[in-house]
């Protein structure tokens, strides 16, 4: 079983060149389920060729703002374009057709039980392309190759394999139509810190050989200082004052240290500080409320 | 030959037991074979699709399907909604047989009733529009099993309860829905069965 051999090199260096045009536009995006507002006026360009973190503590809703970019989620308010293409306006087919331009790696794969490695991968092959049977296996096998996986697992089935190659077959497969965008959706939880690097470095080989523009969403710091050259940082809705922006941070991932904003620099930190005593009140408020509507 | 075994005391009672291959056959194909068939059907293949989706949904695995441009609804609700209209009728048939063969068995070998007139009365009472009626109710009782299953999969809460209520759900969902069906397909069929058939007993 081979890795990613290649030695890092800064995300800025290897980035692929942006031609200034705004890919994805999210403009004044709001989600609500039910009573719960979770993204609140959101608004984020991102240009070709940019590799973006969203990054945030759990809950801020970081995931659901990565499923509205591919139209998974529907937004209360605000629009999400692709390409100019306001995605919810668009008809089913069209919005296949867009989707083939993305390729979207799930948190935790996706894969397809019933399916084995090799008959995932080429799924998209076969939904969208009239390619002949060899053409698909030589794409499946080049695929495997690129995430560093031997070609014995193919005729596996998703169970039979671990999570970190169940990641990179989930990547193998976003990859099958060359798309335009990939979106990440926190490529590294739940893996050991070497097989987290090789996701890392698997992402920056993905764009040093594929002229794509990325979004991935994580809590990682060290993913997204290390893969990505911009930053975008989401703050809980329940935790900011009224009228305040949910978007802590947009700028380098480089200069995200120098940020002024308090709250940034203990979530790059991994400080608790505060967040204890917060988290403590919370949960007296919870109760008190919970208490006063028992007693009447 | 439940049936036999509860009618056959009062039918003896009334020199009538070689009427009961009429009550046993004509109950079958009208309303035990399609309602436990579906019935059966609803707990085994019911329950196992809204598990199965709602184990996709809580994984993800149908919105990866709808990120890679196909439809869900088409690439996992029709094959399945389609095998349940297909099969489902398939598999009633093939119920009728087996409660023909075994009322015929426990009634003439074991009640010791004579074949002949057994065969007879069957003949006499249970008519091709019986069998089609019996049938045609499975065509939507399999449409309702498939559909009813489907939606608890796709709509499924996370989580292991989530999946494990879902497929409670699809059965006891389907079990009603096949009960009201046989209901109002029952009188439909029968006032079809008037149309047709005008000189025909009347249900009402």
């Amino acid at each position: 079983m081979t890795y990613a051999t290649e030695p890092h090199v800064s995300p800025t260096a290897t980035a692929a060149p942006t031609d200034g045009h705004v890919l994805v536009e999210v403009d004044h995006l709001t989600v609500t389920f039910g009573r719960q507002m979770v993204l609140r006026d959101i608004s984020v360009q991102i240009r070709r060729g940019e590799t973006v973190a969203i990054l945030g503590e759990s809950g801020c809703g970081k995931t659901v703002f990565l499923k509205t970019l591919v139209a998974l989620q529907r937004p209360t308010r605000g629009r999400v374009l692709f390409d100019g293409q306001d995605l919810f306006r668009l008809s089913a087919a069209e919005l296949a057709r867009e989707r083939t331009r993305m390729g979207f790696v799930f948190q935790n794969a996706a894969l397809f039980d019933s399916m084995t490695i090799g008959e995932n991968i080429a799924f998209p092959l076969r939904q969208h392309r009239q390619l002949s049977e060899d053409e698909i296996q030589a794409i499946v096998r080049a695929r495997v190759a690129e995430v560093g996986l031997p070609l014995s697992v193919l005729r596996k089935k998703p169970g039979e394999i671990s999570g970190g190659m169940r990641k990179r077959v989930g990547l193998a497969r976003a990859l099958a139509l060359e798309p335009e965008l990939m979106l990440y959706d926190e490529p590294t939880t739940g893996l050991d810190p070497i097989m987290s690097d090789v996701i890392n470095e698997l992402i920056l080989r993905t764009r040093r050989q594929h002229p794509v523009t990325s979004i991935i969403v994580t809590h990682d710091m060290r993913t997204a200082t290390k893969v990505c050259e911009r930053i975008v940082m989401l703050y809980p809705l329940a935790r900011l004052k009224p009228g305040e922006s949910q978007i802590l941070y947009d700028g380098p991932a480089a200069e995200i240290e120098k940020a002024s904003d308090r709250r940034v620099i203990q979530f790059v930190r991994g400080e608790a500080g505060e967040r204890l005593m917060e988290m403590a009140r919370e949960e007296n408020n919870h109760a008190q409320s919970a208490e006063e509507s028992v007693h009447g | 030959m439940v049936l036999a075994v509860q009618s056959y005391a009062q039918f003896k009672m009334l020199n009538l037991e070689t009427r009961l291959g009429a009550v046993i056959n004509m109950s079958l194909v009208r309303e035990l074979g399609p309602v436990l068939a579906a019935t059966m059907l609803a707990g085994r293949v019911g329950s196992a699709m809204a598990a199965e989706l709602g184990t996709m949904r809580v994984t993800e695995q149908i919105d990866a399907l709808a990120v890679m441009g196909a439809d869900p609804i088409h690439y996992l609700v029709v094959p399945r909604f389609l095998a349940c209209l297909v099969l489902i009728p398939a598999l009633t048939l093939v119920a009728d047989f087996m409660g023909v063969v075994g009322g015929y068995y426990y009634s003439v070998y074991l009640l010791h009733i004579d074949a002949y007139y057994y065969l007879q009365n069957s003949a006499n009472y249970v008519g091709w529009f019986d069998l089609f009626s019996g049938t045609a109710k499975t065509l939507f009782f399999g449409g309702a099993i498939a559909v009813i299953g489907c939606h608890h999969g796709f709509h499924c809460d996370p989580g292991a309860e989530g999946v494990g209520r879902a497929a409670t759900y699809a059965f006891v969902h389907s079990f009603v829905t096949i009960l009201l069906l046989d209901l109002l397909l029952g009188i439909g069929f029968d006032a079809l069965y008037n149309v047709l058939f005008p000189q025909g007993p009347r249900l009402i």
